[in-house]
């Protein structure tokens, strides 16, 4: 089963206590190029994403780059409304996110769309095995069915021997390793992750990395990883996006951008991943 | 000379509407106290007719259990064997099945306000002030009422206990769950947990280690008022401190005052070894 294609359109993310109030404001000193910080002082509210709109294609590793506090975070988590848009669409397959009730909506995130963090979000004290079974729990699977799914997940990443440890005795490498075994037990298509390796030292950095990619080849999941690393961003790749002050400047294959970088930003970055 | 026209009398109508919320709902409140009487009761009669060297086993078992150390077991057990070479194991048993009371209402009433708090920032720049409050007025200004509405007996003093060992409950509950890993938290939303599931799954056990530290404060908030408890017809250990300090018997009143020091060294280190045993390895 290959994941499905993403699509997000003219999303703007209004980050505030009174987001409606301030909308005009914000956009009229966005369309004058305003920068998120004037934008921030004038009207008290942070634009995350300020008409952003991008189109993943289905069942390839998109990685989305930008410096941090350009929005990446929070485009991530439009795609399982973690984040609710202010204003734009959010199409994942067939399924139109931003118009879910919230019954439907916990139903996608129990089955369409798993997540990775940067920070791993995992239980300290409880096993591996428990971690990697807690989304089948709360789906409502009996604990030993779960067990049983969670057990196969880490049979495939190669953490039988670490099954039974609480997580908080483990390295930070195997850290992320359960988080992403956590995140593959539901079998969702589509796989979030944010900052995943951002916590990991290179060498652990690295063979992460060539796990996931390994492990993609025969997922074909859409998978979406957020970085700042623009040499992470190259090594992961099929399709890059790139994030700037809220919107998405560029968006294509890797040697799509660097063939014709859609302006210095851009250049500047993927330059910077070359040395 | 302050003016006496600029004075205003609040202690006149306190005392009125209280005699008159006494007078119509007093009925209400005596009734309620059987309950609660029922239960520290059974709790008491428990402790004091088990067999001595039981109550110690059982202490001894648990301290092994929560530390896997001897030097603790040995030491807290010998505590407790103190208590009873001191004359003063009767008077313990009582105070302590009031403390075990006391506790358990305190976990029960504290545990979900806290939770509310940690929700609900307005409810808690509200409240946390009262909580202060409410440990910083004097522990006498809460036995009138309590006394009108529950009359003279151990209610009136559980009430009073359980008001002390209230606020560090709620505070480090409060406190436990706002500092609880939000990429955790997260994962619990983005994996579709129900708020309850998200409390009871991620939550409270990452606010846990916090909540029995709260546990070990209440404890020690509780015991400070073992002596003005027994005022009230508490019994225990404060009975004796109180006779000795009616009868001018400063042996009496010492050993009861070492008595109370030996209750909440052997209910710190409980408490404590709890919070270690359950944070074990997380730094
Ligand atoms: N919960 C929030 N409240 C207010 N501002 C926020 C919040 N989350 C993010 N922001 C702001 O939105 C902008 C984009 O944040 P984010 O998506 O986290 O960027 P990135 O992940 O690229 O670093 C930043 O300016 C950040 O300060
Ligand atoms: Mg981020």
């Amino acid at each position: 089963m290959s994941g499905p294609p993403i699509s997000l359109s003219g999303i703007t993310v209004l980050y505030g206590p009174k987001p409606a109030a301030a909308w005009p404001r914000v956009q009229a000193m966005a369309r004058e190029g305003a920068s998120i910080a004037a934008i921030r002082t004038a009207t008290g509210h942070v634009p995350g994403l300020l008409d952003a709109t991008l189109d993943l294609p289905a069942g390839s590793l998109c990685v989305v780059m930008g410096l941090s506090g350009s929005g990446k975070s929070t485009l991530l988590r439009c795609i399982n409304r973690l984040v609710t848009p202010f204003a734009g669409r959010v199409q994942v397959g067939e399924v139109d996110v931003t118009a879910l009730d919230v019954a439907a909506l916990r139903a996608f995130r129990r089955t369409s769309a798993a997540m990775v963090f940067q920070h791993f979000g995992l239980l300290p004290r409880r096993s591996a095995l428990e971690n990697v079974a807690f989304p089948l729990r709360i789906a409502g699977k009996p604990p030993a069915a779960a067990h049983d799914a969670a057990r196969a997940v880490l049979a495939r990443l190669g953490l039988d021997a670490v099954a039974g440890e609480p997580v908080e005795a483990l390295s930070a490498g195997m850290k992320q390793r359960v988080g992403l075994a956590r995140a593959l037990v539901t079998d969702a298509p589509v796989l979030l992750m944010d900052e995943p390796f951002g916590a990991l030292d290179p060498i652990t950095r690295r063979a992460v990395q060539d796990e996931l990619k390994g492990l993609q080849r025969d997922l074909r999941k859409t998978v979406v990883v957020i970085t700042h690393d623009p040499h992470e961003a190259l090594r992961l790749a099929d399709f890059i996006a790139v994030v700037r002050e809220g919107r998405v400047v560029q968006s294509g294959a890797p040697d799509a951008l660097m063939r014709a970088p859609a302006d210095d930003h851009v250049a500047a970055l993927l330059a910077a991943a070359q040395t | 000379m302050f003016p006496e026209s600029l004075i205003i009398d609040i202690a006149t109508p306190v005392t009125a509407a209280l005699e008159n919320f006494v007078a119509q709902s007093g009925d209400g409140f005596k009734e309620a106290s059987k309950h609660v009487l029922g239960v520290l009761l059974l709790l008491e009669s428990a402790l004091r007719g088990a067999p001595w060297w039981l109550v110690i086993l059982v202490i001894a078992a648990l301290v092994f259990a929560l530390t896997r150390r001897f030097a603790p077991t040995v030491t807290l057990a010998a505590a407790t064997f103190l208590l009873g070479v001191l004359g003063l194991w009767d008077a313990a048993m009582q105070t302590l099945a009031l403390m075990i009371a006391a506790l358990i209402v305190a976990v029960i009433v504290g545990l979900p306000l806290g939770v509310l708090l940690a929700r609900h920032n307005r409810l808690r720049a509200f409240t946390l002030p009262v909580l202060d409050a409410m440990q910083t007025l004097p522990s006498f200004v809460y036995l009138v009422p309590a006394l009108l509405l529950f009359g003279l007996g151990k209610v009136p003093a559980l009430l009073a206990t359980v008001i002390y060992a209230l606020p560090p409950i709620i505070r480090l509950t409060d406190l436990g769950l706002r500092h609880a890993d939000p990429d955790a938290v997260e994962a619990a939303d983005a994996f579709g947990a129900t708020p309850t599931q998200k409390l009871f799954w991620v939550e409270l056990p990452l606010a846990l280690p916090s909540i029995l530290a709260g546990l070990n404060q209440a404890c020690m908030m509780a015991l400070s008022m073992v002596v003005v408890a027994a005022m009230i017809g508490a019994r225990g250990l404060g009975e004796q401190v109180l006779l000795g300090i009616q009868r001018l018997d400063t042996g009496r009143a010492l050993v009861a005052g070492l008595g109370i020091v030996v209750l909440a060294i052997l209910l710190d280190r409980l408490t404590q070894a709890t919070v270690r045993a359950v944070s074990a390895g997380s730094k």
